[in-house]
């Protein structure tokens, strides 16, 4: 059942085709973050990859950014119902971070300086759909925004998109992370609305 | 799943805020500190969401305030405040959030820090605690842009002259009232050391504001010794440093 507003109209847009349902979309860039924003000095950043046993792969920011990087325009979606289209980042593949990892998990649990985690699919991650991203519109990734570097995941709703991310555990069983405990949906595919756990 | 609140009642808080008072038949609750999202519908299908903030406390009768501040350009904000009327349906979903919560049979003291219009959940862990009869050591840290601009001005006045555990400082960004003792100005460093709960005391913290206002608040708290992991955040609005 839909109510309609008496009096209502809106506002339409002509690109609506991009719009997931129930989002608007921002020329801003607004935040979405649970607590404050975590300062990690580039002398002591390092991203790891682990089985939750052993670590496969430590990077530290020297190396990582001596891994060839990718420059990929994307629209994103927050599940607090913004979208912002065409934004311009630069980052290392998850393809390339993974290339040599040999796994038979079929998830993964990403971490972040500060605690934030959060999980989804493997098979989301590669295939030319995740990076981990330290420039935005050419400019290093302000801390707010997850800098020095963030993973983004675009399509998926943003919280995926760990910020001021340090790794990532492989597991073979699906285990949520920080606000997929806390009511929001386990996958979270904008186009099908899956915000929260009754979704 | 939506919820259709009807509207009971409704009045200004300010010249650009309004709480709207609804009453939800199936409404399951809610704890102080979670939003809803509220969905406008037009004649031709056409709808639009945002999150609100829930201003009252968790209660049994299935009613919710909310406290709406109108943004000059925003596309739900002045239909809420201008068009709705009291008797009219509303559509809601929620309550949602389950992070940046009070719950009430929290014991330790707690450090409020709003920012505008993120006194309205801080309000709501305000008023859970007077209706729930706890004695939890509440501070709240109060900045506005103007006196005019202040939400709940007299509630929080009488609840923070009865019960001297639950105190308010007001801190005005562009102008403060005659013989205000600081001048305006953003908070920093010497207010939160002379408003807020001292690190060693471990309060948990509660900041809601615009970002840029949130992101100063939390390291203002941090650098005088309040542990990350004490400060929980909500944020709204641009960064503002860049479009």
């Amino acid at each position: 059942m839909t109510i309609i507003s008496r009096g209502f109209t809106g506002r339409r847009r002509v690109d609506d085709e991009k719009l997931p349902p129930g989002q608007y979309v921002t020329t801003d860039f607004p935040v979405l973050s649970a607590g404050p924003t975590p300062r990690v000095p580039l002398a002591k950043w390092e991203f790891t990859v682990g089985d939750g046993n052993n670590e496969l792969k430590r990077w530290d920011w020297k190396s990582f950014r001596e891994l060839p990087t990718e420059t990929f325009t994307v629209d994103i979606h927050c599940v607090t119902r913004w979208s912002k289209f065409g934004t311009t980042w630069e980052g290392v593949s998850l393809d390339t971070l993974f290339a040599d990892v040999k796994t038979d998990a079929s998830y993964a649990l990403v971490h972040s300086y500060g605690g934030y985690t959060t999980n989804l699919p493997l098979n989301d991650l590669l295939n030319k759909q995740a990076w981990i991203a330290f420039k935005f519109e050419g400019e290093d990734l302000a801390p707010e925004h997850g800098g020095p570097a963030r993973l983004l995941v675009p399509h998926l709703y943003l919280w995926k998109s760990a910020k001021w991310v340090h790794g990532i555990t492989l597991m073979k069983q699906d285990s949520p992370g920080f606000w997929e405990r806390l009511g929001y949906h386990n996958y979270g595919d904008p186009w099908r609305e899956q915000r929260f756990w009754s979704d | 799943m939506w919820h259709v609140g009807k509207i009971i009642a409704l009045h200004d808080e300010t010249a650009t805020a309004r709480t709207i008072i609804l009453e939800v038949p199936d409404w399951p609750g809610h704890i102080a500190g979670q939003h809803v999202d509220v969905r406008l519908t037009a004649a031709d299908g056409y709808s639009a969401a945002r999150s609100y903030s829930i201003a009252s406390a968790p209660n049994v009768d299935g009613r919710i305030e909310l406290t709406i501040e109108r943004l000059p350009d925003g596309e739900v904000s002045p239909y809420l405040t201008q068009e709705l009327t009291v008797g009219d349906p509303l559509e809601l979903r929620g309550p949602l959030g389950g992070w940046f919560v009070w719950r009430a049979n929290q014991t330790e003291a707690i450090q409020l820090i709003a920012g505008g219009s993120g006194i309205v959940p801080l309000m709501a862990m305000i008023r859970s605690r007077a209706s729930a009869g706890n004695r939890a050591p509440f501070r709240l840290v109060y900045s506005v842009r103007e006196p005019a601009a202040v939400f709940y001005r007299d509630e929080l006045k009488a609840l923070s002259s009865q019960d001297s555990a639950d105190s308010v400082t007001y801190a005005y960004t562009r102008a403060a009232p005659e013989d205000w003792p600081r001048p305006p100005g953003r908070i920093d460093a010497a207010l939160i050391e002379s408003a807020a709960w001292p690190s060693n005391l471990g309060p948990t913290c509660y900041v809601c504001g615009p970002t840029p206002f949130v992101e100063t608040a939390a390291r203002l708290l941090i650098a005088s010794g309040h542990s990350p992991d004490k400060i929980r955040t909500e944020r709204f609005g641009p960064t503002g440093d860049r479009k």
